[in-house]
């Protein structure tokens, strides 16, 4: 029996004001899976990936429960080592593929840092790994592009050094958080592509955050829907887009849009299922609240 | 069968790329549009799809004539207003709406939900009754009228989307631009807008414009659909011949681009390129 | 979910002692004659350099002591909030004026309106400002007017600089492109969808040129070119305290303090406003 890549149990974060954003999360992503998180808005599916990555805002703080990290318990970890662990074994592919890069620096001193400044590569080993993955996201002009400035690059373009820069240090774990959503449809296709292809190839066990039912059903293996920082309902996804449980996953679902089915989809959520979930999560908050006074 | 609303023939539209602009002197005309022939017909959808780059939202800008065409022409309604000036084109604003993309940038944080509804009305001569007109908008977008006195902020993006459709049909205009108007929302609030506007579309008789870059949506809302690409149309038809049968290249690998919410193992896998 | 409230955090505390200490100096100001304890230029040798309250030597009366020709400091300060009050709100509201009215025009229509202004606006920041100040009081003569007129010549352009910039930023907004749809001409777009929104930047950069205004006014009396020399000004006093550092500390370090607080507040001020009513304010 293996251990799990990442195993969060219980896991709650509040605002200053008390307010839950994070309830009693549970979940577990195998070595060499991708799970999914789903959900709208305010779901908290993007402070789960912060959580993992030890990157939450300040004004949140974790209340209760723990994240073993390779069986490594975060919790437990001084600052420093939870950071180095972190590091070493994990990686972030950001949605904003423009944001998330230094505008004044060229690409190509940028992809080789973290290994060299943060992992202590050699500025020969890390050019050449850094080569080696542009190839592997099929960057057939390396050279050029490690010379570009980031708005040198297309969108699409910018993913793709990303996503190499994410996998060179082999980490065990990546956080995609809404990877594709600010790409064109084709371009989001062929990033999907690629982000699957290095995915098995490396036997990197993937975090997908996403809004996207379509993207679920296409590049994960499992699944936790979330609303309101409560996981509502967690399966396979081949299971839970043959049988969905919830009567919100099942109410998502009927509101995506379908270019197969077009009558069929679209359908706005029943107010009757916001109202049960709105009553589910106060009880979920009232069953939590008494032993934590 | 009656004339279109919209007659566009060699649409060509040229901005200033300010990214090329000289230290001294003007920035360089990039052809943003190149020469677009299509018609609107009335009182119907028409989706106008296409990547980023593809020219769709200058399309949508210079329909509503914010935006002056190089060449060619735009005739609204039978009457050419390629080359209105503003003064001329104010009467015929009330004809001309749009919804925009993102409803927080297009309500002033400044004014009241009423005050931006009834904007338009005051400035095209519906002054008197204001604030039932006011009311009877909110009431077709369902928004509660306690909404009349607050702001965009105190809204969720579902409800800012509604003011923005209550104010674009506040006028009962001919035609409404619809620009992306739901690409900042949850599914859920998404499908609420797009039923709501659909169904507005239908009661009031009104010719839309569709913006989008999801060809779902397009198929669920659309009679018509035009497909751009760098500034040209690709093809244009009947909504059910275009996915059924579509006649371009392009327009095929922006149908199996979307992702559906469904199993598909292949999907993913390299395409093996079926012979043409 | 988070509106923005921790940004505005803390600007509750800045905003009340702000203001507290400006609306305290403004009535002190208008009420002068009632609450100064001596009269303002009364000279009495018996009573030159009396020390503050608290030293010994110190009279009842004198509360922060005497100057070296016997006058009451507190009283002297007093009167000389007067002229800070007066020069702080006229020079400021009038270089508002001016330059917020150049900076929606440039901002709004740009072009060559645009062109014509800023480059106005380039020249005039290339001139040092106090030494614009001493030549145009120098050519105006002295005198309450000509100061005020000096300042608003001179600061003008801050407002108009703010004011271009965040006018550029609105119109850039849908709901200014949505007023065209609406049928608005282009007057009636700015003032209807621009102005509202660059208000509370008028409002926080005005308070803050209040308090330039205090200053400037100050070094203006200092080298003497300000009112006449009879009636007191912080400048003034600043001035002549200069002289007697050595023997009267006192009569350099209260005005000093005094025209900080309030140089100070002024600013704090404009920004707590900001803070606390801008509704968009992220």
């Amino acid at each position: 029996m293996n251990a799990s890549c990442l195993n969060i149990a219980n896991l709650s974060a509040v605002l200053p004001n008390g307010a839950r954003v994070l309830r009693s999360v549970s979940l577990s992503v195998q070595p060499g899976e991708v799970r999914a998180l789903v959900g709208e808005s305010g779901a908290g599916k993007t402070m789960i990936g912060k959580a993992v990555l030890g990157v939450l805002p300040p004004s949140v703080r974790i209340v209760e429960g723990d994240m073993l990290l390779e069986g490594e318990d975060l919790g437990r970890l001084q600052p420093k080592a939870r950071r180095t662990l972190i590091g070493a074994r994990t990686a972030l592919i950001p949605q904003d593929p423009l944001t998330a890069l230094n505008p004044s620096r060229r690409i190509g001193p940028q992809m080789t840092d973290r290994l060299v400044r943060i992992l202590g590569w050699s500025g020969q080993g890390a050019d050449a790994r850094i080569r080696q993955l542009l190839d592997e996201v099929q960057i057939r002009d390396p050279d050029r592009v490690l010379k570009c400035y980031p708005h040198e690059l297309s969108g699409g373009m910018r993913q793709r050094v990303l996503i190499a820069a994410a996998f060179a240090a082999e980490p065990r774990l990546i956080v995609a958080d809404e990877p594709t959503t600010a790409l064109d449809v084709t371009v989001q296709k062929q990033i999907l592509r690629l982000i699957a292809q290095l995915q098995r190839e490396h036997g990197t066990a993937i975090l997908f955050v996403t809004h996207d039912l379509g993207v679920v059903a296409k590049i994960s293996q499992k699944v936790s829907v979330l609303y309101a920082g409560k996981v509502v309902e967690e399966a396979e996804t081949a299971a839970l887009f043959a049988a969905p449980q919830h009567p919100y996953t099942r109410a998502l679902m009927a509101a995506t849009p379908r270019y197969t089915d077009p009558f069929a989809s679209l359908k706005p959520v029943d107010d009757a299922v916001l109202a049960g979930l709105a009553a589910e999560i106060a009880a979920a908050d009232q069953a939590w609240r008494r032993p934590h006074g | 069968m009656a004339e279109p609303l919209f007659s566009v023939r060699g649409l060509k539209v040229a901005l200033p790329d300010m990214t090329r602009k000289p230290l001294i002197g003007r920035a360089p005309m990039v052809e943003i549009l190149k020469g677009l022939d299509f018609d609107l017909p009335r009182g119907s959808v028409t989706g106008i799809v296409g990547e980023s780059g593809s020219g769709k939202s200058t399309l949508g800008r210079a329909l509503v004539r914010l935006l002056e065409p190089s060449a060619g022409s735009i005739t609204f309604d039978g009457r050419d207003i390629t080359h209105l000036p503003e003064a001329e084109l104010r009467p015929l604003r009330r004809n001309l709406q749009m919804i925009f993309q993102d409803p927080m940038s297009s309500l002033n944080p400044r004014r009241t939900i009423a005050s931006i509804i009834a904007a338009p009305l005051r400035q095209n001569g519906f002054g008197d009754n204001l604030k039932g007109r006011v009311a009877e908008a909110l009431q077709r977008v369902g928004l509660p009228q306690s909404f009349a006195s607050r702001y965009r902020h105190e809204l969720s993006g579902g409800q800012r989307q509604r003011v923005g459709i209550a104010r674009a049909l506040a006028l009962s205009p001919k035609f409404v631009l619809a620009d992306e108007i739901v690409s900042g929302l949850d599914v859920s609030t998404q499908a609420q807008i797009l039923t709501l506007l659909e169904k507005l579309a239908a009661e009031m008789g009104l010719t839309v414009a569709f913006i989008s870059h999801d060809l779902s949506v397009i198929r669920r809302l659309c009679r018509q659909v035009i497909v751009m690409r760098e500034g040209a149309i690709v093809e244009a038809s009947a909504t059910d011949a275009l996915f059924e049968k579509p006649q371009q290249a392009y327009t095929r690998d922006l149908i199996s681009a979307i992702p559906l919410p469904e199993i598909d193992e292949g999907w993913l896998l390299p395409a093996a390129k079926v012979p043409a | 979910m988070d509106d923005g409230r921790i940004s505005r955090h803390g600007s509750g505390a800045r905003l009340w002692l702000a203001g507290g200490w400006l609306l305290l100096a403004l009535l002190a100001a208008i009420f002068a004659p009632l609450v100064a304890p001596q009269d303002p230029l009364a000279q009495d040798l018996m009573f030159e350099r009396l020390p503050p309250f608290w030293m010994s030597g110190a009279e009842p009366g004198f509360w922060l002591g005497t100057d070296s020709l016997g006058r009451d400091l507190l009283s002297r300060l007093i009167f000389g909030a007067r002229i800070a009050f007066i020069v702080a709100f006229a020079a400021a509201l009038a270089a508002c004026l001016v330059g917020s009215t150049l900076g929606l025009v440039a901002g709004y229509f740009g072009g060559w309106a645009d062109r014509i202004i800023s480059r106005i606006v380039d020249v005039w920041m290339a001139f040092p400002p106090v030494l614009f100040a001493i030549l145009l009081v120098a050519v105006l003569g002295t005198g309450l007017s000509s100061v005020i007129i000096a300042i608003a010549v001179i600061d003008w352009t801050r407002f108009c600089r703010v004011i271009r910039a965040e006018t550029m930023g609105q119109a850039r907004m849908d709901y200014v492109e949505n007023a065209r749809i609406a049928g608005y001409g282009r007057i009636g777009i700015m003032l209807r969808e621009v102005l509202p929104n660059v208000v509370p930047s008028i409002v926080a950069l005005l308070s803050l040129e209040m308090g330039i205004a205090v200053i400037v006014e100050a070094i203006l009396s200092f080298v003497n070119l300000s009112i006449s020399t009879d009636d007191p000004t912080w400048g003034g006093i600043i001035a002549e305290g200069r002289l007697s550092i050595h023997q009267a500390w006192w009569v350099l370090v209260f005005p000093l303090v005094t025209l900080i607080l309030t140089v100070l507040s002024f600013s704090q001020f404009g920004e707590g406003l900001k803070a606390r009513f801008d509704p968009v304010l992220r």
